[in-house]
């Protein structure tokens, strides 16, 4: 088992003409996942990383019975690409579009509120079971398929987490990079309620940042609503207040909030150990199983 | 991006909100001509992007001329926590007898604008929020809808503005969200707003931040964006297309992706070294990339070592190792010590390419950061 996407996952790509886009069309099929449509205005009828074009992602889903979509669109169409995924009612969307402007993202968010759509990123690496899919840019060969979840808000620090893991025979349930931006669709909670929920996760891994309180918030969470051990992760303990460190929600605010510390207390008042370094995380995870 | 008070008040002042008669002024002469016309009192205000200027001594209170003249020059020029003022702004100053705190910003939580208003005004509004978060009220906005005219109406009158000047603040609210979606902000904040004897109400400060991801659909406020940058080398990342920010140590920082960067960062503080700067060459980088990052970094005096961390997702180790090895050609001796860690997609042609003659290679993030910040130390001992 895993959470969110498995081998029946059907994916069109939205932006699947454009550099990035058939780039990692081709990688998610070689990887193993079923990539069955792309999606771009315009250019239906051509064929990309030997999958049909289609013009929208209606016609997508209708001749392929697509359920899911990955998003390589530029920023400036990327919130109305996501509109687009919401709308076809797909089970789940990934944008992995970084630079989205904030406003596109609080309309879209609303909108999330009114669908049944699950959307991960954007400005994320994606989603991947291993050995089954994966739906991003995560590169599949650090990954082992095993019975631990990880969740974080970045991209390389997930690989090298995952390489920790991975190098001690500490194969992955599913790991999902939910996003650096200030507003995104699924939460740490999200994702920690699924692993939570998941019968074949036997232990998690948080990776956090500082910027807002979703980490806070998620600790709460841990300590009130899990038995599978989590183990966490804080970077940004050396960040100065008021500057945006690389991933535009990643700011400690002039008041002092969203810092490494507060994050930090949060996790381990829910009895989450945090460690320092990432081999320490993965030293966490070996004790738990 | 952060906008200059001079700048927010202009966008205000366009906007119909009422400020203070002001001048901009880049010399004495200039800040006394402002002054001549303005007339007395005048506040003399440091034109940078620092919280808290008045306590710091970058605004000062002039009620004559030879006031002016001593205030414009001790703060033209000053060092204010790091930052040289180019310029100040000269302004009427207000005689009020109350002061308020209006702001919209991102409810990150919320997904969702929100409207703040406090009587509390012109004080450190982050303490109030601290101390006493009921001295604020707030109101979300529906970024589907935008505001309702009578939502700005409602948070003025729960806060508890003064029944004769209320519509007017809730006038100059409603025309803020304006700017704010209209602009692509992330932040506009009033504090004070100010209330006259008169019942006038005036924006005696602006503090306007702009999102730089909308920067793209929002051609004038980026070339305010060229102008603002306070330091050479954010000007040279900024060209450059990085994501840089300086800090006070010795050790250099290079990597890819925000979370490894951070993680590098805190590591070499982890044990026991402190970083120089935060820099983020971006997924996929290509050779040239990598070569200015190193230039960059060699370019700061206050770099004595350098820890170069890559993880390959889209960013290839074959591709890093040639950008090394070309920024490399051009020294017979290496400027400053530069340890690299490759690991990821093609790390393995990496570090068969790499030229290991001037530099040192570590294969795990632990061993890389633990050798740069030894490097660190045997330079400054």
């Amino acid at each position: 088992m895993s959470i969110f996407v498995d081998d029946d996952t059907r994916v069109v790509v939205q932006g699947i003409t454009g550099g990035e886009g058939k780039f990692h069309a081709g990688q998610m099929i070689e990887y193993g996942t079923n990539v069955v449509a792309g999606a771009v205005p315009g250019k239906g009828g051509q064929e990309v990383a030997g999958v049909p074009v289609y013009d929208t992602v209606d016609e997508a889903v209708e001749a392929e019975n697509a359920d899911a979509s990955v998003i390589f669109v530029p920023p400036a169409f990327a919130g109305d690409a996501i509109f687009e995924a919401l709308d076809t009612d797909l089970d789940l969307a990934v944008a992995i579009t970084e630079g989205i402007p904030t406003q596109d993202m609080a309309k879209v968010n609303k909108r999330l509120t009114e669908t049944d759509t699950r959307l991960i990123g954007p400005n994320c690496p994606g989603i991947i079971t291993p050995g089954e899919a994966k739906l991003g840019i995560l590169p599949g060969n650090i990954f082992a398929d095993g019975n631990v979840g990880l969740v974080s808000r970045s991209g390389t620090l997930t690989y090298q987490v995952v390489d920790n893991l991975t190098e001690r025979g500490l194969g992955q349930s599913t790991a999902i990079g939910i996003g650096g931006d200030p507003i995104i669709g699924t939460s740490f909670i999200d994702a920690l309620e699924a692993f939570e929920a998941d019968g074949d996760t036997d232990a998690v891994v948080m990776c956090g940042e500082i910027g807002g309180e979703d980490e806070e918030q998620a600790a709460k969470f841990i300590g009130e609503h899990m038995d599978t051990p989590v183990a966490g992760f804080i970077a940004g303990r050396t960040a100065p207040p008021g500057k945006r460190m690389g991933h535009a929600g990643a700011i400690v605010s002039g008041s002092g909030t969203g810092t490494a510390q507060s994050k930090i207390d949060a996790l381990n008042d829910a009895g989450v150990p945090v460690g320092d370094t990432p081999e320490e995380v993965a030293d966490h995870v070996e004790d738990f199983l | 991006m952060k906008l200059h008070e001079h700048q927010a008040k202009t966008i205000f002042a366009d906007a119909g909100i009422p400020v203070p008669d002001s001048r901009l002024a880049t010399t004495v002469d200039e800040a006394l001509d402002a002054v001549d016309e303005i007339g007395y009192p005048a506040a003399i205000k440091a034109q940078v992007h620092v919280g808290g200027r008045g306590k710091a001594g970058g605004i000062k209170i002039a009620t004559d001329r030879e006031e002016a003249e001593q205030y414009a020059e001790e703060i033209l020029g000053m060092d204010l926590k790091g930052y040289t003022v180019d310029s100040v702004l000269v302004e009427a100053g207000v005689d009020f007898v109350d002061e308020l705190y209006v702001g919209v910003t991102m409810d990150r939580g919320a997904g969702e604008p929100v409207l703040m208003v406090s009587t509390e005004g012109g004080v450190n509004i982050e303490e109030v929020a601290e101390e006493t978060p009921d001295a604020i009220a707030r109101e979300h906005v529906d970024p589907a809808f935008g505001l309702h005219p009578y939502q700005a109406r409602k948070v003025v009158y729960e806060a508890g503005v003064d029944a004769d000047v209320a519509l007017d603040v809730a006038s100059i609210l409603t025309t803020l969200y304006d700017l704010y979606e209209e602009n692509d902000a992330s932040e506009i904040e009033v504090n004070p707003v100010m209330i006259t004897g008169d019942r006038d109400v005036i924006a005696a400060d602006a503090v306007m931040n702009i999102d730089e991801d909308a920067l793209f659909r929002q051609p004038e406020l980026a070339e305010l964006a060229e102008e603002s940058y306070e330091d050479d080398l954010e000007r040279k990342a900024g060209e450059y297309g990085f994501d840089y920010v300086r800090l006070s140590g010795n050790v250099g920082i290079i990597g890819n992706g925000a979370g490894l960067v951070m993680t590098t960062l805190d590591l070499v503080d982890y044990y026991g070294g402190k970083p120089a700067n935060f820099l983020d060459i971006g997924g996929g980088a290509k050779a040239e990339r990598v070569t200015k990052a190193l230039d960059m970094v060699f370019s700061d005096p206050n770099v004595d070592s350098v820890v170069f961390n890559i993880f390959g997702g889209i960013t290839r180790g074959d591709e890093v190792a040639k950008g090394i090895n070309e920024a490399l050609a051009e020294f017979d001796e290496i400027p400053k010590p530069v340890v690299v860690r490759l690991a990821g997609t093609n790390a393995e042609e990496g570090m068969e390419i790499l030229n290991t003659d001037l530099i040192e290679v570590e294969e795990t993030l632990e061993d890389a950061v633990q050798r740069a910040v030894k490097n660190a130390e045997e330079v400054t001992q």
